[in-house]
């Protein structure tokens, strides 16, 4: 550099060097502050009001791609699709009637054994929005926030099984963590041997890895997992995964286990959110607490 | 190729407010276009992309403050930790502003590589804070820095056209 720029004509205020340090350490302050003691979550649904407008309107060009080519659906086959959905119905129904009877049944036989009675929670659909644009990131917005009563904590699926769970709630918009982000963990158990562990998000594919399952452990190829509910936060018996490979290695004490997800995890236009569950009794105290898993999260 | 000759300043156009406005909020809305998948992994930052380029441009009119306000938009955007773009952003007007008056003397293809270190250092920051936050690093992240780069003459050309046509109407 030539000396020209030590001489200074005019006052521009402070120096590069020193707005680089001073703007780093606010970042800093601020990441730390969110990591840590998540404080800026007010800070930061005000800011979204502000810039959601332009993810609406980013979101709007496939949209409306989307409404033109259901526009132009052939009338045949929105026939035959009427025809199908009613044919389903007819068996849905029929299904639903046996299972009230079930229900019934169960409820009896639960009151006669001095049960608890399972636990009632209602639905409420949301429409995906967004999907984050971050490589890291298993993160979608759906259309309802806190304007509609959804909390941080809800649990998110579609028809087939578990989706995610609301992590942060802005007035008009939540944010839905998948189950695939990396190391979210959903509590479940294998439907057919009862089996109780951890399913955890891989990251960046569409997977899900099961950890410390001991070489011994009853599991089969194709096995389905449900969530278990002793958590207190996932409802109990909802799928959540299949079982796509065991690899069993002699010199391992764990066998290495992959699973797919039972729902379609990226592919819905809309969604269910669960409410949320009773409070289940607190934890006892003056036991030790070293069984807790973390990365469960609340 | 009147473009790859000329060594005029170009701090010496008008630009309007209006205009850097409007280029900043097109690249938040160019980033947040639902990519997925291998075109997530492509896509360039337009946002580091035009900020990177009036800090080189209109060192006076966009600094490192006004980077980092920007970059706190872009975390509430991606819903990323807050800060995490703000910390990069700062880095790469800091860049911008230190290499301003050497780039000006460069061609656009000279240009290119010194844009391409200074991509590499904020990509590598971000990357680095996603691996403290996360514990993992995702190596096709980086990919991203390379089509920033490439986008770097296609823009710097755009810009300065739209710049002189407006002097010239005026």
């Amino acid at each position: 550099m030539d000396g020209t720029q030590s001489i200074r004509f005019f006052n521009r205020g402070p120096s590069p060097a020193a707005r680089l340090a001073f703007f780093s350490a606010l970042s800093l302050l601020l990441m730390f502050l969110d990591a840590r003691y998540q404080y800026l979550e007010s800070t930061r649904s005000v800011l979204s009001v502000i810039v959601s407008p332009i993810q609406r309107l980013a979101t709007l060009p496939s949209t409306l791609v989307q409404q033109a080519s259901e526009f132009f659906v052939v009338q045949g086959q929105l026939i035959d699709d009427n025809q199908l959905l009613q044919r389903q119905h007819q068996h849905d129904a029929a299904q639903l009637s046996q299972l009230q009877a079930l229900q019934q049944e169960n409820l009896r036989l639960r009151a006669l054994l001095n049960l608890p009675k399972p636990d009632n929670f209602s639905l409420q659909t949301v429409e995906v929005v967004y999907a984050e644009p971050d490589v890291f990131k298993r993160k979608i917005l759906v259309n309802k926030g806190t304007d509609m009563q959804i909390e941080p904590g809800q649990i998110v699926m579609d028809e087939r099984g578990i989706v995610g769970q609301v992590t942060r709630v802005y007035p008009w918009l939540s944010e839905v963590t998948l189950i695939t982000e990396k190391n979210h963990a959903v509590p479940v158990q294998v439907l057919r041997s009862g089996l109780r562990t951890i399913v955890f998000g891989a990251g960046d594919t569409s997977q899900l890895a099961l950890r410390y399952i001991p070489a011994s452990a009853d599991i089969k190829q194709g096995d389905i997992l449900v969530t278990s509910g002793v958590d207190g936060i996932y409802p109990a018996n909802i799928p959540v995964a299949r079982i796509k490979t065991i690899e069993r290695d002699p010199t391992l004490p764990f066998a290495h286990v992959t699973s797919l997800p039972v729902a379609g995890v990226d592919q819905h236009r809309h969604l269910l959110i669960l409410s949320t569950l009773p409070k289940r009794p607190s934890r006892p105290t003056g036991q030790p607490e070293n069984s807790s898993h973390k990365g469960i999260r609340q | 190729m009147i473009f790859f000759n000329q060594n005029r300043p170009e701090t010496l156009y008008q630009v309007s407010n209006i205009f850097i406005l409007t280029s900043i909020l097109l690249a938040l809305f160019l980033n947040s276009l639902p990519w997925e998948g291998i075109w997530l992994m492509l896509r360039p930052d337009f946002v580091a992309l035009v900020l990177l380029y009036w800090c080189m441009h209109k060192p006076l009119r966009i600094g490192i403050g006004l980077s980092w306000l920007v970059g706190i938009f872009a975390d509430v955007a991606n819903a990323s930790l807050f800060g995490q773009h703000a910390l990069t952003y700062t880095l790469l007007a800091f860049c911008g502003l230190i290499l301003h008056r050497r780039l000006q003397l460069f061609t656009f293809r000279q240009q290119t590589s010194q844009v391409f270190a200074v991509f590499l250092l904020t990509y590598t920051l971000f990357a680095l804070i996603n691996w403290q936050e996360n514990g993992c690093i995702t190596w096709l992240y980086f990919i991203g820095c390379l089509t920033s780069t490439l986008l770097w003459i296609p823009i710097s050309i755009m810009f300065q056209e739209i710049q002189r046509r407006s002097v010239a109407r005026r």
